[in-house]
């Protein structure tokens, strides 16, 4: 579906997207996963044919965005990190006039609509006005709209930034039947629970490169041991502390809060704490997350 | 509980596809109809409303005295001098108000540029789109001032029909340049100075209220740079049915002229903008 090769995005003397290849496959849902400005949204732009490409090829859906713009585009949705709907016509005007934008019939649209309204879980909403309307609802509708077409791709940057748990919970559970139906998605996310949740493969992206790229298992497999200890102490102590420990575990990392134990027994390296009769605030044990691949790659936490 | 009922995506199902395809740019220029279709009374009202005003207080009321102590305008009653004036002045307005807010928000607030570059449209398309749009409306409101001023016995010839197309073009040698300019803007500070400073003072000293013979010499040099001149000139030759030839066809064209040039930098500012 998606093909690049030493994609490469610059503004000025700045680089966006430093040299990546990929590729998307039918039917999977791929993810860039990265913190905020390591390039994700400027990919995404120049998949959905919005930023041209500055070197390097791409393909989308077997065509050049360069020259195939509109084809490429009338066969994809897009979800952009900031919602474009219009607060003063009506969700269901929304809708329609965006199926206008790909020169659907009239009919074609207002069925295509109800569905996806009844998707979307706005049906209630329909003859309201979009700009009342909650954040999480926002998003669903932009999401609508994306599918109003039904696109053979869709691309969502950032689907669930600034949304509340439960919003989250319902907009994942959409996006994953989206998924099952065959759609292929492509989604960036600063989140690491979204990655794990929706994406079949995705790339870890920091700097406008690629750090490291697989299954969200493989990833975590590959570069995290399979548990983490966590041990908080008293503001100051982390760093003398850390040196006693760190023959504990295979890898540890010393946070502004806390020490993190790389192991794959994450009960036996805490009791061997206790027995260094060492007292800390709190500790937790947990299986390692692709957070732990990110700070592993990078030496930074996701969301900062 | 099974919130969908039937899949979204029935693959195989094929939309029969339609023999003529919409153009893009009239694809743009639909949703701005569709947004049209909230204020269209109001907006119909106002267009009767302002020239019904404007005609009866100054040029009947007002244009009676004048008419009573200098017998008219360049040979012709006050009212029949002034209301092409006012014609091409509103139509002025509109074109510059209509590509002011509504190009920058359609940027930086609504978005709904971005909404369309999504879809299959392109840059030029949206631009396109949105002119032909004010074009659309500006020929609506010109069509019921042509009619209010036909109803006060203002328009003289059968010329006056050649008025509409060219009222349209005064309102775009505006409305064109200054949409370049709105898709360069971040905030709406300048829109405010440039009321200010160039469309009300237009409004006032090209031609419209009274010749601009009666201006200094210098301000006449001024006036004559300016489209709004042009367009009242023309406007009114039309309405008074002394048309001047070639005279008029100048004006026409250095009208055409502010439309032409505007576009070229449209495309320019647009693009970059938007294709980044």
């Amino acid at each position: 579906m998606v093909e690049a090769h030493g994609l490469v995005k610059r503004f000025g003397d700045f680089v966006a997207v430093d040299a990546v290849d990929f590729t998307i496959t039918k039917g999977e849902s791929f993810g860039f996963l990265g913190p905020n400005g390591a390039g994700k949204t400027s990919t995404m732009r120049m998949i959905s044919c919005i930023s041209p490409v500055t070197e390097g090829t791409l393909r989308v859906l077997g065509m050049d965005p360069a020259t195939e713009g509109a084809q490429i585009r009338a066969r994809m949705g897009l979800v952009p990190q900031e919602d474009s709907l219009d607060l003063d016509l009506t969700v269901l005007d929304n809708l329609m006039i965006y199926g206008r934008y790909f020169d659907m019939p009239k009919k074609v649209i207002r069925q295509r609509a109800d569905q996806l309204l009844d998707f979307a879980q706005l049906t209630e909403r329909a003859h309201d006005r979009v700009d009342p309307l909650s954040g999480g609802m926002k998003r669903r509708l932009t999401i609508a709209r994306a599918l109003i077409s039904d696109p053979d791709l869709l691309i969502l940057d950032e689907p669930t930034t600034g949304l509340d748990p439960q919003a989250r919970h319902l907009l994942w559970d959409r996006l994953y039947r989206l998924k099952q139906q065959g759609v292929t998605l492509v989604i960036t996310t600063h989140y690491m629970d979204e990655a794990e949740q929706l994406c079949d493969r995705l790339v870890v992206m920091d700097k406008g490169r690629f750090a490291a790229e697989g299954s969200p298992r493989q990833l975590i497999d590959q570069h995290a041991t399979k548990e983490v200890v966590e041990l908080r102490f008293r503001p100051g102590e982390h760093e003398s502390i850390a040196l006693r420990v760190a023959d504990l575990a295979e890898r540890h990392e010393v946070l502004p809060d806390r020490i993190l134990l790389y192991t794959d027994d994450g009960d036996a390296a805490l009791a061997e704490v206790t027995a260094m009769g060492l007292a800390p605030q709190s500790t937790l044990v947990r299986r390692s997350t692709l957070e732990d691949v990110f700070l592993r790659l990078t030496g930074r936490t996701l969301v900062d | 509980m099974s919130i969908v009922k039937s899949p979204i995506f029935e693959h195989g199902e094929v939309v029969t596809p339609r023999r003529v395809t919409t153009p893009m740019w009239l694809r743009a220029a639909l949703y701005w109809g569709y947004q049209y279709k909230r204020t269209w009374r109001s907006s119909i009202f106002t267009s009767f409303l302002i020239p019904v005003l404007y005609l009866t207080s100054m040029g009947v009321a007002l244009g009676s005295l004048i008419d009573k102590h200098s017998h008219g305008v360049a040979g012709v009653s006050y009212v029949s001098y002034l209301a092409p004036g006012l014609l091409a002045a509103t139509c002025m307005q509109i074109g510059a108000n209509d590509t002011m807010w509504p190009v920058m928000g359609a940027i930086k607030w609504m978005r709904t540029y971005l909404a369309m570059l999504a879809a299959p449209l392109d840059v030029y398309d949206v631009l396109l789109g949105h002119l032909a749009w004010v074009a659309a409306r500006i020929t609506i409101v010109v069509t019921i001032y042509l009619s209010v001023m036909a109803a006060f016995g203002t328009v003289h010839s059968p010329w006056g029909i050649c008025a509409l197309p060219a009222a349209v073009l005064v309102g775009m040698a505006f409305g064109v340049p200054m949409a370049a300019f709105s898709a360069t803007q971040d905030k709406d500070t300048a829109f405010i100075t440039i009321y200010r400073f160039v469309v009300i003072p237009l409004f006032l000293f090209s031609g419209t209220f009274f010749p601009i013979s009666q201006l200094p010499h210098l301000l006449q040099y001024l006036a004559y740079a300016t489209p709004l001149f042009h367009g009242v000139a023309l406007c009114r030759d039309l309405t008074l049915g002394q048309v001047h030839g070639w005279v008029d066809v100048g004006h026409a064209a250095y009208l055409a002229a502010w439309v032409g040039v505007g576009y070229l930098l449209c495309r320019r500012t647009f693009a970059k903008r938007l294709v980044v």
